[in-house]
């Protein structure tokens, strides 16, 4: 649409590219003002809620992973950790190490997609990762290489990349050999070097000063960096019991958007993902992550959303790290997976998605079925922080044409990673200047 | 005449994004079929887009809405192939249970105010809706075959895709037969091949997320589950997952026997 220089003005595109899902920004500026700002998430609804009802208690596993192509072993650890709850059965040891392993496999193969070929083209002015392949074809193809070693670690553990097959409620299926894992370690100590070469590169990008006041929320566990735990923490005093989540985070639906909101009770909106873990846990990286991230210019806390690619590229570091001390570690238990024995009961599980906090709760009858069920995906807890953070930002940018203005919107939105498959389950711009 | 790259469109209807994932995760041919191939339109990837007509159009996911009911029919106007990737796009996917069941329930299961959402009662397939060059089966799609239906598509070919079952999979695998041997209830004598018989390498059971392989017997299948102790509604529950509405395993036969093992 034409650009009008001053008053009020009307903008609007087509899907929005390089996020995962379909949907759509709308941003209605009147007399040189933001007068609203949406997040549109017309990706089909498609009710897993609703359909798993009836269903086994083994089922969610397999079922809620196809929410996300992406992040499947999210779905299925968040899901394995809240019927786990339910049905009072620990898997502690060697399997938790193993989950551990599996997750690290997602973290790296996520995280190196949505380095290479979501966020850095547009720190470098490419379309795309394969535009950006054309002229820095070594970095892409080190990229590639790094996100295959990812891919590798779910393929050996669980199957496949995507949709895994190996888990289960109380552990896995099978379990590897150390005979079976001792290849990957080699490959793991590769990616680890070149993972820190992708944190050089990427914290030389040229960042916006913009330093955003949110509030950060994460999984806790005892003594790890958050992937998988049972509390719930914020960095303004939240520290909640996984089973209280719903008592403090409330989801409401809002008529744009197929995908349902959330906020904290007592404050609103807030943050989770990579800024939000690496702000309340950076004291806990693995040791080399820890260097890379101080070499990088990172303090303890990012508040600066367009500096989530260094935290990413520290994180895939740190999932290098963790993954290799696990295969240290390892001895094949005897058993694959811990007993369970169905009954009544009410679940928690929370865990970290590559994007963030992915909570599941499960009512389960006496015979083992699903009587009701309650998934909060990442996507869907940031969904009014990045509105916010598109409100800021076209605020203190109206100057720009219409143009440069949505492409910059857009990537505000690409610096939380939404996942729009995962918040319905994303994006044309439309910006109305009047 | 200017020797043109042929043009991949990849498009997205209700999924998860895992399959056309599978494109990005060819990790060691993603650059090489770049230099083959103008990748047209693909926004997972790129924001670039060029107009149609595409060669080829990979389609991902189900039509669940009036308005993807539309966008499908302007996709095969603009496509000299087009190929559907994985289980939504083939059979309906996943979210193709709610075929079964009452669509308003579900909204107000998930949603509290269900009059903002615009959706059909049915979840179904391309094939429902456009003619379609080419089936890709899988939930997820396998990247090898992925990589095939590409190749054979630009180089005006059949796919070498086989349409045998898992069983056949498990036999060039060397696996021992869970069901055989271990009691575990399999869907492999009824599901399309592809994956390499993964689960049961995994020591499990098949799940059927390929779809029903050809000439699939399911009332035999449902048979041998009954006869391993597998309830009715087991029975039915592990044919309604994936490929639920593909007409195989729309309406599985179940019937009672008398148990001769427990299900795990």
């Amino acid at each position: 649409m034409t650009h009008r220089a001053s008053g009020s003005r009307a903008l609007s595109t087509g899907a929005l590219a390089r996020v995962e899902g379909e949907g759509a920004m709308h941003v209605e500026i009147v007399d040189g003002k933001v007068a609203d700002v949406q997040l549109n998430i017309y990706e089909p609804p498609r009710f897993f809620e609703g359909f798993l009802r009836g269903r086994g208690y083994a089922e969610p596993a397999d079922i809620t992973a196809r929410i996300c192509g992406i992040c499947p072993v999210a779905y299925q650890m968040s899901a394995c950790a809240a019927i786990e709850d339910a049905l009072g059965v620990t898997v502690d040891g060697p399997l938790h190490e193993l989950r551990t392993l599996l997750y690290c496999g997602e973290w790296i193969e996520s995280h190196t997609l949505h380095i290479h070929f979501l966020h850095a083209p547009d720190f470098l002015g490419f379309d795309g990762g394969v535009e950006m392949a054309a002229v820095h074809r070594p970095l892409v193809e080190r990229g590639l290489e790094v996100k295959k070693i990812g891919n590798q670690i779910l393929e050996t553990i669980g199957g496949r990349a995507i949709h895994p097959v190996n888990v289960k409620v109380g552990g896995f299926y099978r379990v590897p050999s150390r005979r079976e894992l001792e290849p990957l370690r080699n490959d793991l100590v590769r990616g680890l070097e070149m993972s820190i070469e992708i944190v050089d590169w990427v914290s030389g990008f040229d960042f916006p000063d913009q330093e955003m006041d949110y509030e950060f929320v994460s999984t806790a566990h005892p003594t790890e960096y958050p992937i998988m735990g049972d509390r719930v923490v914020s960095d303004r005093g939240l520290d909640i019991d996984v089973a209280e989540f719903l008592d403090h985070v409330e989801e409401y639906q809002v008529e744009h958007s197929t995908a349902l909101q959330a906020h904290l009770l007592e404050r609103g909106e807030y943050l989770v993902g990579p800024l939000a873990r690496y702000s309340l846990f950076s004291d806990r990286l693995a040791p080399a992550a820890a260097e890379t991230a101080q070499r990088a210019g990172l303090g303890p806390t990012c508040h600066n959303p367009f500096r989530s690619i260094i935290v990413r590229a520290v994180e895939v570091v740190h999932a290098f790290e963790t993954a290799i001390a696990v295969i240290d570690r390892w001895e094949q238990p005897a058993q694959a997976a811990v007993e369970v024995v169905p009954r009544a009961g009410i679940g928690h599980g929370v865990t970290e998605a590559p994007r963030g906090l992915l909570y599941h709760r499960y009512e389960i009858d006496n015979e083992g079925l699903i009587a009701d069920a309650v998934i909060t995906p990442p996507t869907s807890q940031n969904q009014a922080t990045i509105e916010h953070d598109l409100w800021h930002f076209v605020e203190n940018h109206l100057h720009l044409d219409d143009e440069e203005l949505r492409q910059r919107a857009e990537v505000t939105i690409r610096n939380h990673d939404p996942c729009i498959s995962c918040a319905t389950h994303f994006l044309d711009l439309t910006v109305v200047r009047e | 005449m200017i020797d043109r790259k042929p043009s991949l469109a990849v498009w997205k209807f209700a999924s998860c994004d895992g399959c056309q994932l599978t494109l990005l995760d060819c990790e060691d041919e993603l650059l090489a079929v770049a230099e083959q191939i103008d990748i047209a339109y693909f926004l997972e990837a790129t924001r670039a887009t060029v107009e149609g007509p595409y060669d080829v159009s990979l389609v991902e996911g189900s039509i669940t809405t009036a308005g993807d009911m539309e966008r499908i029919k302007e996709v095969r106007r603009q496509s000299r192939f087009l190929i559907t990737i994985g289980a939504c796009a083939t059979s309906g996917g996943i979210q193709a249970l709610r075929n079964f069941g009452d669509v308003e329930e579900l909204m107000r299961i998930v949603y509290a105010t269900p009059s903002f959402l615009s959706t059909l009662d049915t979840s179904t397939p391309i094939s429902d809706h456009v003619p379609v060059d080419f089936e890709l089966r899988g939930c997820p799609i396998d990247r090898n075959q992925l990589l095939e239906v590409i190749s054979a598509y630009l180089a005006g070919r059949k796919p070498a895709i086989g349409e045998h079952s898992v069983c056949i999979e498990c036999k060039q695998r060397h696996n021992t037969c869970v069901m055989v041997s271990h009691g575990t209830p399999c869907l492999g004598p009824v599901t399309h091949a592809g994956c390499g018989a993964l689960c049961p390498t995994f020591h499990r059971g098949c799940y059927g997320c390929f779809g029903p392989a050809e000439q699939a017997n399911v009332k035999s299948m449902s048979g041998a589950l009954a006869q391993l102790g597998v309830s009715p509604d087991e029975i039915q529950r592990l044919f309604h997952t994936f490929n639920a509405w593909s007409e195989e395993f729309r309406n599985p036969p179940v019937q009672v026997a008398a148990p001769t093992r427990k299900t795990p």
